[in-house]
């Protein structure tokens, strides 16, 4: 085998890899892992996540604008307090809302971010005070049950 | 310091697991001469020259090469020392992928920092010593026996080494090939001023151009001589070993129960 | 007669503990003899063509095959619940976590381990090895070496390819074969699959099944018995090994990686 050919042939093969390797990484999959140099870390506080995990995204008017970094229970309080990781290209008022959502019907969950009105805005650090707690499927057939109850009890 | 002896062996000895093969061997190879290593099959020759060649280590006794003795190197000086050596293999062992002018070429690519030209004239040299200059771009599998254990000798003395080893250089040739080995093998020795040690059971041919015989036989020299006087030895086993003969102290039946014995067993009926 | 049996099994399993030793330290030789591999990129490069290049055929064709069965059966499974857009997740989840480095580590280890464990095992039968320890040149670093460091890193390549060709089948059967919307398709897909999660893992398993794979292939190949039969068997054994190591290290790394999703 002629070294030159044999020399051309793998120097295809390997472009041929990493080429696919990177359209894997960019037409595939999303590279929207927030560096941790561009990027600024509030916490907020809610008294059921649901299922959320760690690595969920953190979106604003549905665009993806950070991950949510750690999960912790405060044991003081008997909380959840969550740590969001947000882009550092989007600031949020300090009044900003952080709501916990579920895309689709059956999907993960992510924090749903809505913005406040205030000129101040979030630094790192900073925690977001006013929190909307997640969806639970047992309280929401509990609270249907109990609404029908009163609605035929007086009948 | 010149060494009058290439090769020594001391009183060496070794063993395959539990079995021995070699109990106390003392030979050794002067300067310029072909000495040959015969005996019949399994009795511990070519374990003979795979210690010499540093491929396994005496479990007794000193391997001495050039002065240096064996039993202590360690990889880096084993392979120091084996640059002024080279092996023929009973089938050539040469490299299949390349052809011939490239496995020549091999140890000189590998042991010298030497141009391509340098290289290109001195692999033309040695084939042509072997006769096979104009095979350079056939490929191994192209080769007759012959031929190829020919270019095996090429590439052996690429680096002109002080000492050729030949494992069983004769085997399976046909008349014409096996006069041409063995005439190389003694043209070579002499004009490259080698040392020679051939392992064979060929005895017309090597009897032929060796200077120097050592019979093995159940581990250790049984007969050493000249060529002359092996050829004239009364001992029973060199002389049915050089005759030919059928039976002699190598018995021509295998061990086995009595014959009549065995007859009557296979006769008897349920 | 079951002592004998029992003294066999105890033979046996001692000489298959050794082996494993020997196949340990012959790794870790491999390693230290690694230069050469490397200041002779044109060694590596060689058999970079023989284990790389020439698996490209049957990676890509099977890739393709298994893309779009995947797009087949995904589609008929995710339209009982009425979510037939998904099928770009799942074609490209599968593939890119699973069956991209598994498959493609199969396939490698069949096609071109098999061939390395039988080229090394007849260069041991036909005394070439012993030829070239005899000219001073350390057969580990000539001849091992290169060819493992070649696997190591097609592997990946490999199976970055076949995750590739594997989407693409996915996508000719759910989009123009079956009508799946294609921007859904493509935009769900790249929602859901993340570059550290899904695909690095993916990545770095086909490097390790790289490692396990070539590394059989080439201690068969050098400890193979010098006859016929001996390369023939040791070639057997590497492929159904190194299969095994791969489905057993997939677990194994699975676990490892996906543990913190629960």
């Amino acid at each position: 085998m002629n070294k030159t050919v044999l020399d051309l042939w793998v120097g295809l093969f390997v472009i041929a890899g990493i080429a696919a390797l990177l359209f894997l990484t960019f037409k595939v999959g999303s590279m929207n892992a927030v560096n941790t140099t561009d990027s600024y870390e509030v916490t907020a506080r809610f008294e059921n996540i649901g299922g959320l995990k760690a690595r969920a995204p953190v979106k604003g008017a549905g665009v993806v604008v950070g991950r949510v970094v750690d999960v912790r229970f405060d044991n003081a309080t008997y909380e959840a307090a969550v740590t969001l990781r947000l882009d550092k290209r989007y600031a949020f008022p300090k009044d900003t809302s952080a709501a916990i959502m579920t895309s689709g019907l059956l999907g993960e969950q992510y924090i749903g971010l809505e913005a406040g009105g205030d000129s101040i805005k979030l630094k790192e650090g900073d925690s977001i005070l006013i929190t909307q707690d997640a969806v639970v499927l047992e309280n929401l057939i509990g609270q249907f049950l109990y609404g029908k109850a009163q609605e035929g009890a007086p009948k | 310091m010149q060494h009058d002896n290439l090769v020594e062996l001391e009183n060496v000895a070794f063993s395959y697991g539990a079995r021995p093969v070699l109990k106390g061997i003392n030979l050794t190879a002067k300067r310029g001469q072909v000495i040959a290593i015969m005996g019949s099959s399994g009795c511990g020759k070519t374990t003979l020259l795979r210690l010499i060649g540093g491929q396994i280590k005496a479990g007794q006794g000193q391997v001495r090469v050039a002065g240096t003795s064996l039993n202590a190197l360690d990889q880096p000086a084993l392979y120091r020392l084996r640059r002024k050596m080279g092996m023929l293999f009973q089938f050539g062992a040469l490299f299949t992928d390349m052809p011939v002018y490239d496995n020549v070429a091999f140890p000189l690519r590998e042991h010298t920092d030497l141009p391509e030209t340098a290289i290109r004239d001195m692999v033309r040299m040695k084939l042509h010593a072997v006769g096979l200059r104009g095979a350079a771009q056939m490929m191994p599998a192209e080769l007759s026996g012959g031929m190829a254990r020919r270019v095996a000798l090429a590439r052996a003395i690429a680096l002109d080494p002080q000492l050729v080893l030949y494992d069983e250089p004769f085997a399976g040739l046909d008349p014409i090939s096996l006069g041409v080995i063995g005439n190389l093998i003694r043209r070579l020795t002499d004009t490259l001023g080698l040392t020679s040690v051939v392992v064979t059971h060929d005895v017309q041919e090597s009897l032929k151009i060796v200077d120097y015989v050592y019979f093995v036989s159940d581990g250790v020299i049984v007969a050493e001589g000249t060529a002359a006087e092996i050829r004239a030895s009364t001992l029973p086993y060199v002389h049915q070993f050089v005759h030919g003969e059928a039976d002699g102290p190598v018995t021509f039946h295998y061990p086995a129960p009595s014959y009549t014995d065995d007859l009557r067993l296979g006769g008897r009926s349920a | 007669m079951l002592k004998q049996a029992i003294a066999n099994l105890g033979n046996r399993t001692l000489q298959g503990v050794g082996r494993i030793g020997f196949a340990v330290r012959f790794f870790v030789a491999i390693l230290l003899h690694s230069g050469t591999a490397f200041r002779r990129l044109g060694l590596t490069i060689r058999e970079m063509y023989f284990s790389g290049v020439q698996s490209l055929i049957i990676i890509l064709v099977s890739g393709l095959f298994v893309g779009m069965v995947l797009g087949l059966q995904g589609y008929e499974t995710l339209q009982t619940y009425g979510s037939e857009e998904a099928l770009g997740i799942l074609v490209a989840m599968s593939l890119v976590r699973e069956l991209g480095p598994v498959v493609a580590a199969l396939l490698f280890a069949s096609r071109a381990g098999s061939a390395i464990t039988a080229e090394i095992g007849l260069m041991k039968a036909t005394e070439q090895l012993s030829a070239m320890e005899m000219m001073a040149v350390d057969p580990v670093a000539r001849v091992v070496a290169p060819r493992f460091w070649a696997g190591v890193i097609s592997m990946p390549l490999l199976a970055g390819l076949f995750s590739a060709m594997g989407i693409f089948g996915g996508y000719l059967v759910g989009v123009q074969l079956i009508g799946v919307d294609e921007g859904a398709f493509w935009s769900q897909m790249q929602n859901a699959v993340d570059f550290e999660q899904d695909i690095l893992n993916g990545v770095i398993k086909s490097v390790v099944f790289g490692i396990a794979i070539t590394t059989i292939a080439l201690f068969e190949g050098y400890d193979a018995p010098p006859t016929a039969e001996g390369v023939s068997g040791a070639t057997t054994r590497t492929v159904v090994t190194s299969s095994l190591a791969v489905l057993a290290l997939d677990f194994v790394l699975t676990a490892f990686m996906f543990r913190g999703l629960g």
